[in-house]
């Protein structure tokens, strides 16, 4: 499926959907993140669609906010689509129920970027010392002992 | 036969450091120092520990394989368990998490034991010593390094070079100044 094949089949399911088309090679919608467990349940599980392969997971720090970044591909038809989703109160929907190998990628954004995913069953640190304070790839991450700024 | 004696004035380290005189019946007899003769068997059998934590592990790897093979200089067999290992080559960058696990290492060596500090990382935390908040600026934060190599990564000449370097290092070993290198360390006593 096209680019824009996909645009019309995924804003026929559901409104307040951003698509960026142009000047990209996937297909990007944003979504709200109250929506965002009904567009993954449906990406996967709607036959043209059949995004069944979570390849990236991904967490930004926009300075104002924060978000993350799904990449999903179907390994049937191999198509692609780029899903954001932004926050402002650093906690999301978890997707690892639909998607499982986000268990492990969202216990990471967790434990570098502090998104705390709401239904994640098991989320600890995965890099760090279970013991660390902060999250150190934040924008506003400081620290004076370990590190040294230039 | 110029290039033959010059080998011998170079204290060249297949030179064995005594005099072996044929006793007759099947046994020999050597004189020498024995300081020496332990340096000489010291430097010309070291049994390094790989300790490869990033990139530079793939240059001690090409060093060890075929084409450099440092065997020929007698950095013979890698072992995997530094009980049986004479000098642990830092070969990546350390971590704080991983911090503990080479001093553990360390520890578990027995002595003589000796340092290799491989790459920048290890040196002095290379690219990662500014903006990071997790890596050791330098393995001699944890334990007394010997040689350093720097390069990122060095090229197995380096590493050669350095092995050969701590072989020299051990030559100068005197029994009398024996002592821990882990002595002290910990309170900020170098060399």
């Amino acid at each position: 499926m096209t680019n824009s094949e996909l645009q019309v089949l995924v804003s026929s399911w559901m409104d307040d959907l951003e698509f960026i088309d142009e000047g990209v090679q996937y297909l990007t919608v944003t979504v709200p993140k109250e929506n965002l467990r009904d567009l993954m349940f449906k990406l996967r599980d709607d036959s043209e669609a059949a995004f069944d392969y979570m390849f990236s997971l991904t967490a930004v720090d926009w300075g104002k906010n924060r978000g993350m970044v799904y990449h999903l591909e179907s390994t049937k038809y191999r198509h692609i689509i780029v899903v954001h989703v932004n926050t402002e109160d650093e906690t999301l929907d978890t997707i690892s129920d639909i998607y499982p190998t986000a268990i492990l990628n969202e216990r990471e954004a967790y434990d570098l970027m502090g998104i705390k995913f709401t239904g994640h069953p098991d989320l600890r640190r995965l890099f760090l010392q279970d013991d660390w304070v902060g999250h150190p790839l934040r924008k506003d991450y400081v620290d004076e002992a370990n590190m040294i700024v230039k | 036969m110029g290039v033959k004696s010059d080998m011998k004035n170079k204290n060249n380290q297949d030179t064995f450091p005594g005099q072996v005189i044929p006793g007759g019946n099947g046994g020999n007899i050597v004189v020498g120092v024995l300081d020496q003769i332990i340096n000489w068997s010291r430097s010309n059998s070291l049994w390094p520990l790989y300790f490869g934590t990033s990139c530079c592990a793939i240059e001690m790897m090409q060093t060890g394989a075929a084409r450099h093979d440092w065997s020929r200089f007698g950095m013979e067999v890698a072992r995997p368990t530094p009980r049986q290992a004479d000098v642990i080559v830092i070969a990546g960058t350390i971590t704080n998490k991983m911090a503990p696990v080479l001093r553990k290492l360390y520890d578990q060596m027995a002595e003589p034991k000796y340092v290799v500090a491989m790459g920048a990382c290890a040196v002095s935390g290379g690219p990662f010593y500014y903006n990071s908040y997790s890596v050791v600026r330098g393995a001699d934060h944890i334990i007394p390094v010997d040689v350093y190599v720097p390069g990122c990564p060095p090229r197995p000449e380096s590493l050669l070079d350095a092995m050969i370097k701590l072989q020299e290092k051990i030559k100068t070993f005197h029994n009398s100044k024996r002592k821990n290198p882990i002595e002290g360390f910990d309170e900020g006593k170098v060399g």
